[in-house]
């Protein structure tokens, strides 16, 4: 294990996870403006330090991930000349997870006259995220969501319009004005589709440069910034070496590391850790969102879990048999009486439309109380056998026609006749790479954005805020943060023998060719499903103070294990998807422990993170302001498959603009 | 289930490919076509036989990265993408093959993966509407009629799979380039730059070695996403138009 020099003031941990870290100096400035907080990101802009045109060619920027947030920064940047290099692992920058989004995106344009506002859309969205969100990025956020419509629409994103030619808008998980903007149920992809095309036009003007099928393997830091990464050309197996002045990561989030989720195959972590393992701060790594409303698992092979929108909940009823031994039966077969609603029952005034924390665990508790229906028990019914009656079913075909659909084409069953059956999956990460208010991690040169960061969704995102978030970082915040550091240029020359790259490179190949002489017996796959079963088992909906220990002891051995018998066949000179697999699993497996020990150090239940030592007398999440009002961002402080004892920088989270109150639902 | 799968595998671009059988047991008819492969992939893992590359991601059906011909069609019996395809679609000891998407615009990279690259360059040829960051006026400023907003929503859910090229005996993009010329010719936002639009995405898709259209309508029938085939018709007018326009 490799020592670092901890900074001063470091002391062990305390509380639940004392043993597993020790607790570093807080980080106290988040480089946020003071001041009135809707004047904040004005002042940020103007303080922002300018570059002449002529001199943004000669400054060099790489941008990993071609998602909402990475797409949209590489043509924003591109377009104000500076060279930027796009990586992406897929074929095509259109492909990337963020095409998978259905509902919508909020924007606080108040086109609807019913009261909606930039403070309403930052109060929400603070209190949306259980006051585990910072008040200066979320006022921002709020801020520029209304140009973001506007740019979106400029390019031809073909939103809902109504018969007046004005565009449409609908409300959106639980909130009470109507600002979400939508493309049928696939807004993500047109969303995508619009900065792709701005990314596309780049590549075509010659400011941008993509790298298709190429993965960031490694992370470059020469004089403790970040100039580069070393990427390996899927294709051709080549590990190459891309050196610019800036690096930015837009690499999406990390819930594959529960295997099953909603989440695209291929999402993962690698470039994020590859940068934490260099010194760039991981912050609460445990919030992960939970969907309530997806298909349920169907069997051992299943690979992937589909989510249904939520919206469905606004007219389907969610029941599950009263008594255990219906759990079989046909459901139109079970009696009203004999039918638990029981999220009517315990939420009168919400009903089945409690948020989706709320509505995710209920549906285990049900489970765990055996009375899921369905493959396994894994399963609640989602009936819309009242919603017929009362519209017909020509009107839930015009509401949910492509949902039902889908569901029927998945599961075989058709939903018009039986209810559907649904069941909560991992869905989006709210934790991330520690970045400040312009978006730069710990490390100088390094910016983090979109899924990547953590800095916006506290921790509950709310529906249609993470499209908004992505689009703002990219097109209207890294652009305006990122042109102040760049000032500063032109930077050092860095060349590709430099030690420091030439190291990186190195680590790169060895760990390549460490995968392909394990020759052990087991296969990736199956390493990632076990590491996944015990994230979703102990640190998943509801965590408890033995299961994170347990999790953590079984993770390590599972690591070791990997390391001793994972079999990787084939060659590192071509196309070879067990490589590629082998090298993100291996850093879940390091994720993964992190997650449970910032888990077992948080003692307090928010948003969709439970802790069952941290609830009311009802059995609702109670969050501990007192003691946990703060952002957990880890050093990396381990060595080459082990994690060390990791140090926590504590950001404390002050709240001045919106007053921190308990939710209720009840 | 029990299988027989005849399936194209090559080693690389250059190698010379071929198709290779393998049998499968136990198959549940609720698993994904992509699953069943998954399945064979762990089975010659074991067997220290390297598994079988094929393209997939979101396996939702949008992200438009899967796609095989399966028995001859693309993404297989059903108007679905292929990892929305279920094995309950097929009979048990059913023979099914399963080849990448042939076309010369799209080279075999390797076993059922390929290159679509191509599709990338035609939309850098034009099919964009040229809007810098931060220029863009309140969205409201330009109303655009439902209908003309629907319409261009229908072709915009365009996934860039690829099937209507495979399943056309040309191997021509027609019905990719129709589907983005209309999106943004329904739209007040995209009639700037219409002529251009045209005239470069299709010397582009000339140039990538796609064949032309002759209106047998196999890529519609194939389009997952339901396309319709009166955006070549549409295409085609655009590029008369723009032809009579263009400078000489």
């Amino acid at each position: 294990m490799t020592e670092v020099t901890l900074p001063a003031g470091t002391r062990n941990g305390s509380g639940d996870a004392a043993e597993y870290f020790l607790e570093g100096e807080p980080l106290t400035d988040a480089k946020a403006p003071s001041g009135p907080i809707e004047m904040r990101w004005t002042n940020r802009q103007f303080d922002s330090r300018l570059v002449n045109p002529a001199n943004r060619r000669k400054l060099s920027v790489i941008i990993v991930g071609t998602g909402l947030a990475g797409a949209s920064a590489a043509a924003t940047m591109g377009e104000a000349g500076y060279a930027v290099k796009a990586f992406f692992y897929q074929d095509s920058p259109r492909r990337a997870h963020s095409i998978a989004a259905q509902g919508g995106i909020n924007a606080a344009k108040n086109y609807k006259g019913d009261g909606d506002s930039v403070h309403r859309l930052f109060y929400d969205t603070v209190k949306g995220g259980d006051y585990r969100s910072r008040e200066s990025n979320v006022h921002r956020l709020a801020e520029v969501s209304v140009n973001i419509i506007d740019q979106c629409v400029a390019q031809g994103v073909p939103f809902a319009r109504e018969y007046g030619g004005l565009l449409d808008n609908r409300s959106f998980g639980g909130v009470q004005v109507s600002r979400t903007f939508y493309a049928r149920g696939q807004t993500g992809q047109q969303l995508l589709i619009g900065a792709y095309q701005a990314l596309e036009r780049q590549v075509g003007a010659g400011t941008v440069a993509t790298y298709a099928r190429h993965e960031m393997l490694e992370l470059v830091v020469v004089d403790g910034k970040a100039r580069g990464i070393i990427a390996r050309d899927m294709v051709t197996g080549e590990i190459e070496t891309h050196l610019a002045d800036v690096v930015v990561l837009a690499s999406g989030g990390y819930g594959n590391v529960f295997y099953l989720s909603t989440n695209a195959m291929g999402c993962n972590v690698t470039a994020s850790w590859r940068a934490h393992r260099k010194g760039a701060y991981m912050a609460n790594p445990c919030y992960t969102q939970i969907h309530p409303t997806c298909i349920p698992v169907s069997g051992e092979h299943q690979s992937k879990l589909t989510l249904m929108s939520e919206s469905l909940r606004n007219d389907g009823r969610i029941w599950v048999p009263k008594n255990r031994e219906d759990r079989d039966k046909d459901p139109r077969d079970i009696a009203e009486e004999d039918r638990d609603y029981y999220l009517e029952r315990i939420y009168p005034s919400f009903g089945n439309l409690v948020p989706r924390d709320i509505a995710s665990r209920a549906a285990k508790y049900q489970c765990d109380a055996e009375k899921g229906v369905g493959p396994g028990g894994l399963g609640v019914y989602l009936d819309f056998a009242d919603a017929i009656e009362r519209m017909g079913r020509k009107t839930v075909e015009s509401k949910y026609g492509n949902l039902f659909d889908m569901y029927a084409r998945i599961t075989g069953e058709d939903p018009y006749a039986t209810p559907m059956r649904i069941y909560p999956a991992v869905h989006y990460v709210m934790g991330g790479l520690w970045v400040d208010y312009d978006l730069q991690s710990t490390i100088p040169g390094l910016f983090v954005t979109g899924e990547a960061n953590f800095s916006d969704h506290g921790a509950n995102r709310l529906g249609a805020s993470a499209l908004m978030q992505g689009l703002a970082d990219g097109y209207f915040v890294l652009p305006n943060t990122i042109r102040d550091y760049l000032a500063d240029g032109p930077f050092e020359k860095v060349d590709e023998e430099h030690p420091a790259v030439v190291e990186a490179r190195e680590s790169v190949e060895s760990r390549i060719s460490r995968f392909l002489s394990v020759k052990g017996t087991r296969s990736v796959d199956s390493y990632h499903r076990e590491l996944g079963q015990i994230m979703w088992d102990y640190c998943g909906m509801e965590r408890t103070e033995e299961g994170l220990n347990k999790a953590i002891g079984l993770i390590r051995d599972l690591r070791t294990d990997f390391w001793e018998n994972v079999k990787v066949l084939g060659s590192a000179e071509s196309i070879n998807q067990s490589l590629e697999k082998a090298g993100r699993v291996a850093d879940f497996l390091e994720l993964g422990e992190l997650m449970c020990i910032d888990a077992l150090n948080r003692r307090e239940s928010c948003g969709g993170h439970f802790r069952a030592e941290s609830q009311t007398e009802d059995g609702e999440a109670l969050r501990q302001d007192d003691d946990y009002a703060y952002v957990a961002a880890w050093e990396f402080a381990g060595g080459d498959h082990d994690l060390g004892k990791p140090v926590l920088h504590k950001e404390n989270l002050v709240y001045e603009f919106v007053e921190m109150k308990q939710r209720s639902y009840k | 289930m029990r299988l027989n799968l005849k399936i194209w595998r090559q080693e690389n671009a250059r190698a010379k490919g071929g198709m290779v059988d393998y049998e499968l047991d136990d198959i549940s008819e609720d698993m994904s076509f992509l699953e069943m492969l998954d399945v064979l992939n762990e089975k010659l893992n074991a067997a220290d036989e390297e598994p079988i590359a094929f393209d997939h991601d979101c396996r939702e059906g949008i992200c438009g990265s899967c796609g095989l011909m399966i028995n001859g069609q693309a993404h297989g019996p059903e108007v679905t993408t292929t990892c929305q395809l279920h094995m309950r679609s097929f009979k048990d000891g059913e023979t099914i093959t399963i080849e990448p998407w042939r076309a010369d615009a799209f080279p075999v990279l390797k076993d059922l993966v390929v290159d679509r690259t191509a599709f990338d360059r035609m939309i850098q040829a034009g099919g964009f509407i040229s809007v810098n960051t931060g220029s863009a006026p309140d969205a409201h400023a330009t109303p655009v009629p439902k209908e003309n907003a629907d319409r261009a929503f229908d072709t915009a859910t365009c996934i860039a799979c690829g099937a209507c090229v495979a399943a056309c005996p040309n191997a021509s993009a027609s019905l990719f380039l129709g589907a983005k010329i209309t999106h943004l010719g329904e739209l007040p936002q995209g009639q700037a730059e219409r002529h251009e639009r045209v005239l470069g995405m299709v010397s582009q898709h000339d140039h990538e070695g796609f064949g032309g259209c002759t209106n047998i309508g196999e890529c519609a029938s194939a389009c997952p996403k339901g396309i319709p085939l009166d955006v070549i018709s549409q295409l085609n007018k655009d590029l008369r138009t723009a032809l009579r326009h263009a400078p000489s």
